[in-house]
């Protein structure tokens, strides 16, 4: 066993069958990556040039044009999906951090804590279609509220409650536990330490995830189609339809018009170059951070 | 030295680590005698593990690591072009300072050394020889299945052992074995050490200098300096371990051994 | 005594703020239960005309039928197309997303090109699904009719490619759904690869494995728990998307095994029908609606609990 072995063997060799799959597997992986990356590369570029020829001014400031006719914009659109995102956010917002203050500060790793967190996995797990179907049922079909602004929020808290807890609560665990202990120790209550020492050193992170969420949020056309609907018309109030730019793609996607269809590559842009900015600005912002 | 079986294993010569731009260790020529236990010591950032890592090139796997100088096995160049890096590890096996079982049983653990030599024989057999000769056998036997997480930290380091023993290398490298364990897993790690050099080169870093003075025939002191604001490692000297902690030849080494800095 | 004047006592107010935050989020907690149990409720109680109508022959009915005096609801095509599409987009995305993951993980790509990749994938991930649709319609189903007429003709034989391709239609919604599940399924590998410790990797490679063994017998293992969880997650996303196959599916509520015709699932079928429905139809979406929740939560919860097992068994 000691010396024996021929010292010739250390050098490599290419015909070793072990150095051929080891070339090959990594062959193979990189052309997965190839692979997967064309299509998603191909969407971007492909949406990016069909969008930009319709990013005027009339796009930001006017309505859909009548079937048939040219020009026109979405501005409606953008306006509806703002108003439906506020609605979202008023109600996703307190009660998904509050939940999340919840899990990370008092229940921790109690059975309840534990059976909180598996119904915000679950519900993050149900389609969003269903959670349309759900405010249709709760609030539309009761009278409640009609097809409106209102429904259409709520169809979206619902996605975003589990999103911001769990986003939320992360962001809480990593304040270092030395902190709540000073502040506790030093004879501050349970609210002055989550308000004045936990939350201000999670902030940063927790608007970070809560940004990415809404900016998630814009793009969700199921959970608005049975509960906001459309309106080619400015909204009055939060009490009707409006129209949302996830909508107006999916309604003029299969429309025979060419205007609309412009239109609705305008509006996908739009979301896109939302969701980039808000990724971008977060990562920008969670490197400084960590600087 | 004169002995023919302690003709030099593994040599250094005018061995520079760096990273970087960093000159991590300078001017180390060493050369390591077959079937003994050398063992490296020296205070924190002497780059004596930096030195060990050198001999089964795994500091390949930090990007900015560069070497100077030469690294021999058996008279052969680890660092030439035509070297396979994976052949030289298979040949020349490491004991990690914090044991790092896989996350699969214990069995497997063991058999995993042998699986990426391609050992072709009863696995059965091999993986009780292993753990025999580890120490370990009479420990585990009858849980064979589960985890090697479930191992408490000496058995653990023992069984990352038996996991090298089971890839039949020629050489041990030893990257502070003990330093996590208690005073009795320590004990049995050390026994283990001695059985075990009969047939294999050990080499091993360590920061308890009575642990060297136990199990070492050979011990390099390694010490820093400061150059151009930075620290830099070197060799300050090798001899038997009895001369190293009975007659070192240099004060600083003396200073060393005598608990004086480190 | 004189101490005790140092040692302001709390207020009422205080203790009454600190019981206040507490219950509040109690309550918030709460309310996901809550949300989660109401809409189960909900969609229960509404679907109940035709749970009582159909009982569970609606499962294995393929009639859809909305037509007023003969009508009739079965789900079976859109289980049946539900099942298929998310099989076939996991079939072609976890491959590849498992490939690219593990070809991210390693270091063949300098660092920042590494940086750059991954962020973009995580950014594809968070694409409408609308958009994917979208695109889907001008772009993969023209290039997928002249592929599935090509099928058609040279091996129309097997059932599969029984039927002329019309354009939309079960193969490129699988497809879209493939590539909108991608980036989740890349990312999710590569996050649980990441988080294994780097000492196994190191140990490894200290035996002598090579950069695939390591990468095979090691990392992927240790990972597995994590990577498992991430290819449900994508399952139930896949089987619970709605815009991007509405729009690509065809809607056709016939059975047919030919990928190339026209199909539908639960949720394409409930995003297309439900705007337009009354009485009975309402409550066999809202069947079919529950039927599609169940599936998804089951593959959920399967997620949550493989994680979880492999999580303990490990410690």
């Amino acid at each position: 066993m000691p010396t024996t072995a021929n010292p010739s063997t250390l050098a490599k060799t290419w015909r070793k069958p072990r150095s051929l799959r080891d070339r090959a597997m990594t062959v193979l992986a990189g052309a997965c990556l190839v692979v997967a990356l064309i299509p998603l590369v191909w969407l971007l570029t492909f949406v990016t040039v069909r969008g930009i020829s319709r990013f005027d001014f009339a796009l930001f400031t006017q309505l859909p044009p009548a079937p048939g006719m040219a020009g026109g914009g979405l501005a409606n659109a953008l306006v509806g999906t703002i108003m439906v995102l506020l609605v979202a956010m008023a109600i996703s917002v307190p009660f998904g951090l509050l939940g999340a203050i919840y899990l990370s500060e008092f229940g921790r790793d109690s059975f309840w804590a534990r059976r909180v967190r598996f119904a915000t996995n679950t519900l993050n797990g149900v389609p969003s279609i269903i959670s349309g179907l759900f405010v249709y049922a709760l609030l539309v079909r009761s009278g409640l509220t009609g097809y409106s602004a209102l429904a259409g929020g709520c169809a979206l808290a619902v996605l975003m409650l589990p999103t911001i807890v769990r986003t939320a609560e992360e962001a809480l665990r990593l304040v270092p536990q030395d902190l709540r202990w000073a502040s506790l120790g030093a004879g501050a209550s349970e609210y002055q330490t989550v308000v004045g020492v936990v939350l201000p050193s999670a902030a940063p992170a927790i608007v970070t995830g809560i940004t990415l969420s809404i900016a998630r949020a814009a793009g969700e056309t199921a959970p608005l189609i049975f509960t906001a609907l459309f309106s080619p018309f400015w909204a009055e109030n939060f009490r009707e339809p409006v129209a949302s730019l996830a909508v107006l793609v999916y309604n003029f996607a299969s429309v025979p018009f060419a205007p609309q269809q412009d239109l609705a590559w305008a509006a996908a842009l739009i979301l896109i170059l939302m969701v980039l900015v808000t990724n971008v600005l977060a990562t920008l912002f969670i490197r400084r951070r960590s600087q | 030295m004169t002995a023919s079986n302690h003709t030099p294993t593994l040599n250094a010569a005018d061995l520079q680590i760096h990273y970087g731009s960093h000159l991590a260790v300078r001017d180390v020529s060493l050369d390591i005698a077959g079937a003994s236990i050398t063992a490296l010591i020296g205070p924190s950032g002497c780059g004596k593990s930096s030195v060990l890592r050198c001999f089964n090139r795994l500091n390949d796997l930090i990007p900015s690591f560069r070497l100077e100088g030469k690294v021999a096995y058996q008279g052969q160049d680890l660092y030439a072009r035509h070297i396979d890096p994976i052949e030289v590890r298979r040949r020349i096996g490491m004991v990690f300072q914090k044991a790092n079982p896989f996350p699969k049983s214990i069995f497997a653990n063991v058999a995993f050394g042998a699986k990426v030599t391609r050992y072709t024989g009863n696995m059965e057999e091999l993986v009780e020889n292993c753990l025999r000769r580890s120490a370990l056998w009479d420990e585990v036997k009858d849980k064979l299945d589960e985890s090697g997480l479930s191992l408490s930290g000496g058995q653990r380091q023992r069984l990352c052992i038996a996991r090298t023993l089971a890839a039949e290398p020629e050489v041990i490298l030893m990257d502070e074995p003990c330093s996590a364990l208690d005073p009795l897993s320590t004990r049995k790690i050390e026994e283990l050490m001695l059985s075990l050099k009969e047939h294999y080169t050990i080499v091993i870093v360590t920061h308890n200098l009575s642990q060297a003075r136990r199990v070492a025939d050979y011990t390099a002191f390694f010490n820093t300096e400061e150059a151009d604001g930075a620290m830099v490692g070197y060799l300050a000297e090798f001899a038997e371990t009895e001369s190293i902690f009975e007659s070192p030849q240099h004060e600083v080494t003396r200073d060393y051994v005598a608990g004086r800095f480190g | 005594m004189t101490a005790a004047t140092h040692t302001r006592e709390r207020s009422p107010g205080e203790r009454r703020l600190d019981r206040a935050l507490v219950l509040a989020t109690r309550v918030s907690a709460g309310a996901v239960w809550g949300v989660l149990f109401l809409m189960t409720v909900i969609i229960v109680y509404t679907a109940l005309p035709a749970i009582r109508e159909f009982g569970l022959g609606f499962l294995a009915s393929t009639a859809w039928n909305p037509a007023a005096g003969r009508e009739v609801y079965g789900a079976l095509p859109m289980i049946y197309g539900t099942v298929v599409s998310s099989t076939i987009a996991l079939l072609i995305a976890v491959p590849l997303g498992l490939g690219s993951a593990i070809f991210l993980n390693e270091d063949f790509l300098p660092e920042r090109i590494r940086y750059v990749l991954i962020s973009l994938i995580e950014l594809l991930a968070a694409i409408p699904s609308v958009i994917y649709g979208l695109w889907g319609i001008f772009v993969v189903i023209p290039i997928l009719k002249d592929v599935g007429n090509w099928l058609h003709l040279n091996l129309g034989f097997i059932p599969l490619f029984g039927t002329a391709s019309v354009g939309p239609g079960m193969l490129p919604a699988a497809v879209v759904l493939s590539i909108m599940i991608l980036p989740i399924t890349t990312s999710l590998s590569r996050s649980s690869l990441a988080a294994v410790p780097p000492d196994l990797r190191e140990a490894a490679l200290g035996l002598g494995a090579t950069r695939w063994e390591a990468v095979f017998r090691v990392l992927v293992p240790a990972a597995f728990s994590g990577i498992a969880g991430g290819v449900l997650l994508a399952l139930g996303r896949a089987m619970g998307e709605t815009m991007a196959t509405t729009m690509i599916i065809g809607n056709s509520n016939e059975l047919s095994f030919s990928l190339l015709a026209p199909g539908n699932t639960l949720a394409s079928l409930i995003a297309n029908q439900f705007g337009e429905a009354t009485g009975l139809q309402v409550s066999s979406l809202m069947y079919a609606a529950l039927v599609l929740m169940f599936m998804t939560v089951l593959v959920n919860i399967l997620a949550q609990m493989i994680v979880k097992s492999v999580r303990l068994r490990n410690q």
